[in-house]
């Protein structure tokens, strides 16, 4: 249990940093030409970027930017994909159909790269990197809460839920939709590790976040120029994205050891 | 790309030359007709034919992948297996951890890392460019690894499901080494679930030889999108999502057919 708390209160900092972070009086966009690329020191724990700009600072806003992301992308993909799938599975048919072809087409892209392609043409931004991540999000919660609803809805408790004259988006909210929460929760938690490393990834391409906001991505892709002078400006970005993603990952697994656990404890 | 003052007949001659005063459907149909013939069409930003500028940069990605593919296997391999027959060793913890890190390191990181250590540092290898084998073992390193963490991680748990079995206990009962039981008895039962994410990776692999060319300007077909993005070149764009899609469909199919191969049920099955 002692290797959870690490990773629990570094994403309990993320969170903070990501809430509060607009509370604290923050200079992300301060330019200092006096403090060009000056290394770290205890007055300023991570020194200053090519700019001259506080690089905690911008770590901050970079925690915001992530976050921000991670948050809206997980909430529209997985309400899009659960509702597509469940429905799909649920009424069969002609709209199941459309539903697989469509899951079929987008698994025939690997997910990044359908997502650079999107924020490509879309043009950089942040909405932008929200609506490229949620188009190729949807589709593993569609194809998880279909496979789930397609076992479920042959079970007792639904026919009984039937035969007691329930509505189709009854059952489908009271008698499907909580069993079909163990698998998305685990699946979700994973897609916060992705969601983080694909913004930035695209931030990094320079797709994502544009100057001068801050992104953990677009911070190590101004470092990489600097980095034989100053190699912490891409030393803690990348610290702070690999810590965050690994207490997601962490998380993840146990999360998801703990319940399969519980299934078969069940069984 | 005629910029902001542009005249209309130099706009609508534009449109005409890019087949753009075409109705959607016959500009579909030709592109496709094209597409038949192998012409990509050409690049509005030099005016090269596609084809011409893909066959120049293909093998540079090819070299890429393979490499990284060879880093994957000789990491994962002697990683997941070690670990799943020293379970809960120290062994064990390592190779574990090595594989949540690699997880979570992403590429754009550890490739500027490992230039800051290998190049400037030591020395030892080129910081960026396509020239000659060192160059490519940054870049390869960079991609496998990644690739490396999650193998090892499947590895370990396929060869710890099937180190139970009877048919592993029949092999120790009479005798064999402990290298040959894992080798010919655990390994080649276990490789199914590994093929499938081998397959699955190659396509993650392509994706990740964007982000990867791009770090160390390597000459391959992903950093040529990055380009084309940048320059808003469409025709490179399309051409270049329609190749690495068409590669990694490939790819899958290609494990399907070795799945047949590697496990005679199948086939047996499909048979009769």
């Amino acid at each position: 249990m002692i290797r959870l708390w690490l990773p629990l209160i570094l994403l309990c900092i993320w969170c903070l940093l990501a809430l509060l972070g607009s509370t604290f009086s923050l200079a992300p966009n301060h330019i200092d030409l006096t403090n060009i690329l000056s290394q770290p020191s205890t007055d300023v724990w991570f020194g200053h970027d090519e700019l001259g700009r506080s690089i905690s600072d911008r770590l901050i806003i970079g925690a915001q930017t992530s976050f921000l992301v991670a948050i809206f992308v997980i909430l529209f993909s997985s309400l899009v994909g659960t509702i597509l799938g469940i429905a799909g599975a649920f009424w069969g048919g002609w709209i199941d159909h459309l539903l697989t072809r469509i899951i079929d087409v987008f698994l025939a892209f690997p997910g990044i790269l359908l997502a650079i392609t999107l924020a490509g043409i879309m043009g950089p931004g942040i909405k932008n990197v929200v609506l490229a991540l949620t188009c190729v999000g949807w589709v593993g919660y569609a194809r998880l809460a279909r496979a789930q609803v397609l076992t479920i809805k042959k079970t007792d408790h639904v026919t009984a839920a039937r035969a007691l004259g329930a509505t189709s988006s009854r059952i489908m909210i009271y008698h499907l939709l909580p069993l079909l929460s163990a698998p998305l929760i685990v699946e979700m938690s994973f897609g916060i590790a992705g969601i983080v490393v694909a913004e930035a990834g695209l931030s990094f391409l320079g797709l994502g976040v544009q100057p001068p906001d801050a992104s953990w991505g677009s911070m190590i892709r101004d470092g990489t120029r600097y980095m034989l002078v100053a190699p912490h400006v891409v030393i803690a970005p990348g610290v702070a994205l690999m810590l965050v993603v690994l207490a997601v990952n962490i998380l993840g697994d146990w999360m998801r050891d703990w319940l399969d656990v519980k299934n078969i404890r069940h069984m | 790309m005629l910029g902001e003052t542009a005249h209309a007949t130099d706009k609508e001659s534009l449109r005409q030359a890019l087949g753009l005063h075409l109705p959607i459907h016959s500009q579909l149909l030709n592109y496709l007709q094209r597409l038949i013939q192998f012409d990509l069409g050409t690049s509005i930003h030099s005016g090269r034919a596609i084809t011409d500028i893909f066959l120049e940069r293909f093998p540079a990605t090819v070299e890429l992948g393979l490499g990284a593919t060879i880093v994957a296997l000789t990491l994962a391999f002697p990683l997941g297996i070690l670990s799943a027959i020293r379970q809960k060793t120290l062994i064990d913890f390592s190779a574990m951890t090595f594989a949540l890190a690699g997880v979570s390191i992403p590429n754009f990181w550890l490739g500027p890392m490992l230039i800051m250590v290998g190049s400037l540092w030591l020395g030892w290898f080129p910081v960026s460019g396509r020239d000659g084998v060192l160059s490519l073992i940054l870049p390869a390193l960079t991609l496998g690894t990644a690739m490396a963490a999650i193998l090892s991680r499947m590895i370990r748990s396929a060869v710890l499901e099937v180190i139970h079995e009877d048919y592993i206990r029949t092999a120790q009962a009479k005798g064999l080494t402990e290298s040959r039981t894992i080798i010919r008895h655990a390994l080649r039962n276990a490789m199914l679930p590994v093929m499938t994410l081998l397959g699955l990776q190659l396509g993650s692999l392509l994706s990740g030889a964007v982000i990867t060319e791009t770090v160390f300007a390597w000459p391959g077909i992903g950093s040529l999108m990055i380009e084309a993005i940048q320059q808003r070149d469409y025709p490179i764009v399309q051409a270049a999502i329609l190749c690495i899609s068409l590669i990694y469909i490939g790819v899958n199919l290609l494990t399907d057919i070795l799945y047949a191969w590697l496990d005679p049920r199948i086939r047996i099955r499909d048979a009769s």
